[in-house]
């Protein structure tokens, strides 16, 4: 029991560095707004990835739909916060969001979860333009093409910071407890996993929702950053962007989503001053990791403090908790 | 009326009867034995049992506080939470997860927290969660493989891969267990002491046990009904005297005169 508390307070600690290491970098003056968009995109596909790698990596279905998800987020955190341009408006459509991608993803979930692998990647391909076509067609609400703009910006890189912190939380409490082995089960074999007493369905369906919620998330602080959305910007690509930070980091490691969105978003930056080149060798990097690692830069390896202070204090007491990563 | 009572079950995959009007039932406490040749239907069989597959006809029915319950129709998962469990011809673990994580998934839907508890991380996650494990240790000591919690299942040895998939099925706490084929590929001694298991773990956990094997050793010494199964049907069924002495038994394995 007292071990748990330190592991978690260890955890804690560890996002305190970064936090109060990227606090100093900005107060110092190191940080310009260019940096700072970095920054926060990297924050938001933290977010993004870390959902989809529960969807892809640990529940084992493969979604092509991230980016409606994201959309409906970005589209309720810019209505409400058009409409109300105070902290609680954004707030509102932050939470508006999740709760109408959630509603979303558990209706669309649970008849399409029934399908596998590539049937499955197409059906979320289509619910994920399905939102896009709505988002065009409802100018009423939306304002259509022309998108929303001129949006108060509320999100930063601190509040993207805690976001992001909380979505890693969330995802490896989920995936280190009695649910979250379940939805393992089902990633390792379903006909197992249901003659062992696992809800297959429940677990999917439950995975994909969280996947969807995040998502939201991550829509409404880009929208509120970026202040403005269009339709265009939440597209297949947005979905294919994501969906190669998990593949790159590795399918089935929170570790490896969070690595690799900041290691891409950072070989972005670099990669900006040569804007013809960038597509090149940023699609040269992804193919020689395939290559030579074609479990992604990771695998399905974790980042684990419990791990750590074993080793340092050679004590070798597995017995007692691995709970905590 | 018996624990489980299977009624003229059958089915037919396009016009081919793989189980046919198959009537068979298991007491309590009882370590019963289905045999026959390959392509017998046995494995569809206890797939049916396990709501795998669905029957095209007849009956299923679990003693559930003294009144008959059809399990025909259930979903597998609701079949395994009314306590009938099993292992596969075929090992089908969770390869890529610890020995420790395949046994806690079994348990999970008797002793799950909630995803509130887990997300939140409540006290009481981290109580039923050492809970858990403990038990989980119990079990892996009966078998063997409490040393080897922390070992992914693929890693396993064969014979242990096996032993797993019987501390799995345990673990969701049965009152039935089919065991399909538990010592396929195994070597004498290792059968030999899979018997001795097998025979304790009945009477340790107060189970009923349909075995599917083609060892007869091992069949004719823990079993103490018999059933035998040839082209979907049953034809005999008695004890294993009975079944070594029967004329058509003795035909369907050495094939008949001509």
């Amino acid at each position: 029991m007292k071990k748990n508390i330190r592991y978690n307070l260890i955890w804690l600690a560890l996002a305190a560095i970064v936090y109060f290491g990227l606090f100093a970098a900005y107060n110092g003056g190191m940080i310009n707004l260019f940096s700072d968009a970095i920054i926060v995109n990297i924050g938001i596909n933290i977010i993004l990835a870390v959902g989809l790698n529960l969807i892809i990596g640990f529940s084992g279905q493969f979604s092509l739909g991230h980016a409606g998800f994201m959309a409906i987020g970005a589209y309720a955190g810019a209505i409400l916060s058009a409409n109300n341009p105070t902290f609680g408006g954004f707030l509102s459509g932050l939470l508006v969001g999740m709760l109408v991608s959630g509603f979303v993803a558990l209706v669309v979930g649970i008849p399409t979860l029934r399908l596998k692998g590539d049937y499955l990647a197409i059906a979320t391909l289509g619910v994920a333009e399905i939102i896009r076509i709505l988002l065009i067609n409802l100018r009423g609400l939306t304002n259509g093409p022309a998108g929303i703009f001129g949006l108060p910006q509320f999100s930063n890189w601190q509040i993207v910071f805690i976001f992001a912190f909380l979505s890693i939380l969330v995802v490896s409490n989920f995936i280190h407890s009695g649910p979250g082995r379940a939805t393992l089960a089902v990633r390792e074999d379903e006909i197992a996993a249901e003659s062992m007493g696992v809800n297959t369905t429940k677990y999917k369906v439950i995975a994909f929702v969280m996947g969807a919620v995040l998502a939201s998330i991550a829509g409404t602080l880009y929208a509120s950053y970026q202040q403005s959305v269009f339709p265009k910007d939440y597209g297949f690509m947005k979905s294919i962007d994501v969906l190669i930070i998990v593949v790159f980091g590795g399918l089935g490691s929170t570790t490896g989503a969070v690595v690799s969105a900041v290691v891409l978003g950072i070989l972005n930056m670099y990669l900006q001053g040569f804007s013809d080149l960038r597509m090149i060798i940023y699609a040269l990097a992804l193919i020689i990791i395939m290559i030579f690692k074609p479990s992604g830069l990771l695998g399905t390896w974790e980042f684990s403090v419990k791990r750590l202070i074993d080793k340092f204090s050679k004590k070798g007491d597995d017995k007692d908790a691995s709970i905590r990563s | 009326m018996p624990l489980l009572e299977v009624k003229s079950l059958t089915k037919n995959f396009g016009g081919l009867a793989a189980v046919s009007h198959v009537d068979l039932h298991l007491d309590h406490n009882e370590l019963v034995g289905l045999i026959g040749p390959n392509g017998a239907g046995k494995t569809t069989l206890f797939n049916l049992l396990t709501g795998v597959y669905e029957p095209s006809e007849g009956d299923v029915l679990l003693e559930e506080q003294g009144t008959p319950m059809r399990l025909n129709g259930k979903k597998p998962y609701k079949i395994a939470d009314l306590g009938l469990s099993r292992t596969f011809q075929n090992i089908r673990l969770f390869k890529d997860l610890t020995v420790m994580d395949n046994v806690l998934i079994a348990m999970n839907s008797k002793h799950n927290e909630g995803l509130l508890t887990s997300i939140l991380r409540l006290p009481r996650f981290y109580k039923n969660e050492e809970k858990m494990r403990e038990k989980v240790l119990d079990l892996l000591r009966i078998f063997g493989l409490d040393s080897k919690s922390q070992t992914l299942a693929k890693n396993l040895p064969y014979g242990e891969q096996r032993r797993l998939e019987i501390v799995r099925a345990l673990a969701t706490e049965p009152k039935i267990l089919f065991l399909d084929e538990p010592a396929a590929g195994m070597n004498p001694q290792e059968t030999a002491d899979l018997t001795k298991l097998i025979y304790q773990i009945q009477k340790d956990f107060q189970l009923t046990i349909l075995l599917i094997e083609h060892d007869m050793s091992l069949v004719m010494e823990v079993c103490e009904r018999i059933y035998v199964l040839e082209y979907g049907q049953v034809i005999a069924h008695g004890q294993p005297d009975e079944i070594k002495n029967d004329p058509r038994v003795i035909e369907a394995y050495l094939g008949g005169e001509i």
